[in-house]
């Protein structure tokens, strides 16, 4: 699914991630841990192909990112759903609408997709909300509006940024837990967070892995859930 | 233009909704190119204006032509009967007339006052020439006049005609380059807000680019927006000027001064191109700015 290999970024001359070498297979659970500025959210970054590396490799679904055309960047973020910290919605635009937004973005037919958009608003339980703006939801209902926009598309991994960052306890196990439900249907999940707790909680209901990165490293933290 | 124009102009595309219908230059564009087409419409009149005036000094009064006899006395009346047979079997004159007295004070009337006797003013003999249409030999009705007439002068009015033609010229340039900077303003103008709307829109852009939205797509939303303010800015403009130009005072209220600034005939079509390519020029600047911004902004 993704195979990083030697792979480097840099901001300028400061080196953030210096010969990463990692293989996520398909259909993996992986936490992505380490210290606030170590590199995770410019690894998700590069996942999500919003940045390109400096140096190695990084393969996204068998394919070279640096060998794709621009047309072929924009069709592989099609297939990665994203969820930020700070979710970035369309703020004129409602619930019901942000979630359809990739569909509107990949020309598809949103009456064709009413059914399936429906499914996913009961799936992250915001039926009744599904006419509200994204300035009207709580920070809960933001991270689950995030993630049903995230799956709308059907992708094949989901990439998500400290999702539970700024959400209570009870709040991130109910958002951990629609991720387990994706993981399950074959999604690969990769999760950056520093909530130690959060990682303990998964132990039992889904395998999954814990990536550490650490002085531009990543390596396997040793645990397997 | 997402491959059929009127859908263009009348929107309802999922992609026309993903920018949101406000920004701090919303107004601008549309004010301006109201501006610039109330200006553009002006400018186009005053050049189909002294197009009609060129043409009037360049073909009415080439086919005229005046004859001076300075002589006293048996002499003149000699010379100007000479004249008269030499202008009236030189092919390519129409008519001679001598100008009568009553002409002559008419046209003296200005700067003498009535009540002038004609006989008391040394004036010389003229004749009104009226040529044809295929034009005159010049050379051989001088040398003509010079042996029949010898104190006979022909006067073609290229002498006061020339620069009259030259300054018309000069002003149809003036207001064409008049025309071409005020189409150059609009395209910056619009160019401006495009980056404007670009750069405050910059969250919208970037979470569009995450969801996967090709440049194409970004960018359209923000080209028919502009298109169609230009456009309807550009539209308001003419028809205000327009209706300036409906109301503009008449050629017996101006006693003839600038009567000439007006439209005339299918000259009222003319206006009707402005916000069309005030419409086109903004699709083009806009679409080329905002692929040029998308790119930079990987």
């Amino acid at each position: 699914m993704i195979s990083l290999n030697n792979t480097g970024f840099s901001y300028g001359s400061r080196a953030i991630l210096e010969n990463v070498t990692q293989e996520l297979a398909a259909g993996s659970f992986h936490f992505l841990t380490g210290p606030s500025g170590a590199g995770k959210t410019t690894l998700l970054k590069m996942c999500y192909l919003s940045l390109m590396p400096d140096s190695g490799s990084l393969r996204i679904f068998g394919q070279e990112v640096s060998e794709l055309s621009r047309e072929q960047i924009t069709q592989m973020r099609r297939r990665v759903g994203v969820v930020h910290q700070d979710c970035q919605f369309l703020n004129h635009l409602t619930v019901r609408q942000n979630i359809a937004l990739p569909l509107l973005v990949a020309g598809r037919n949103i009456e064709a997709n009413m059914e399936n958009l429906e499914d996913l608003l009961a799936w992250v339980d915001m039926a009744d909300r599904a006419d509200a703006l994204p300035e009207e939801l709580s920070g809960g209902e933001r991270q689950r509006l995030a993630l049903a926009r995230a799956v709308i598309m059907d992708p094949e991994m989901i990439v998500a940024d400290e999702p539970t960052g700024n959400v209570d306890w009870e709040m991130g196990q109910r958002l951990l837990t629609l991720l387990v439900e994706l993981n399950k249907m074959g999604k690969t999940i990769l999760l950056a967070t520093h909530d130690l707790n959060l990682i303990r909680s998964i132990k039992g209901r889904v395998p999954a892995s814990v990536l550490r990165l650490k002085d531009g490293n990543l390596s396997l933290a040793g645990a397997r859930l | 233009m997402s491959g059929n124009p009127l859908a263009f102009i009348l929107g309802g595309s999922p992609s026309d909704q993903i920018v949101p219908p406000k920004g701090n230059a919303a107004w601008l564009t549309g004010t301006a190119s109201g501006a610039m087409a109330f200006i553009a419409v002006f400018a186009l009149t005053l050049s189909l204006a002294v197009g009609r005036m060129a043409d009037f000094w360049s073909l009415d009064l080439a086919r005229s032509a005046t004859v001076q006899i300075v002589a006293e006395g048996e002499a003149l009346d000699l010379q100007t009967s000479a004249a008269l047979e030499v202008l009236r079997t030189t092919p390519g004159i129409k008519s001679a007339e001598i100008i009568a007295d009553t002409a002559q004070i008419a046209l003296l009337e200005p700067w003498l006052g009535s009540g002038f006797s004609i006989d008391t003013l040394p004036l010389p003999r003229l004749i009104d020439v009226r040529i044809a249409e295929e034009g005159v030999d010049l050379e051989s009705i001088l040398l003509r006049l010079k042996a029949e007439a010898p104190d006979a002068s022909f006067n073609d009015h290229s002498f006061w005609r020339a620069p009259i033609l030259e300054a018309a010229q000069r002003l149809r340039l003036m207001v064409a380059v008049s025309l071409a900077l005020t189409a150059v303003i609009a395209v910056i103008i619009v160019v401006l807000s495009a980056n404007n709307a670009l750069a405050s829109n910059q969250g919208i852009i970037r979470t569009l680019r995450l969801l996967g939205a090709t440049d194409a797509y970004i960018a359209r939303a923000f080209v028919r927006r502009i298109t169609l303010r230009a456009t309807f800015g550009a539209g308001a403009g003419m028809v205000l000027a327009m209706m300036a130009l409906i109301f503009f005072p008449s050629p017996a209220q101006t006693s003839g001064l600038l009567s000439g600034l007006t439209l005339s005939g299918l000259d009222w079509a003319y206006p009707l191109l402005v916000p069309l390519l005030a419409g086109l020029s903004a699709f083009i600047a806009s679409r080329m700015a905002a692929h040029y911004h998308l790119r930079r902004v990987t």
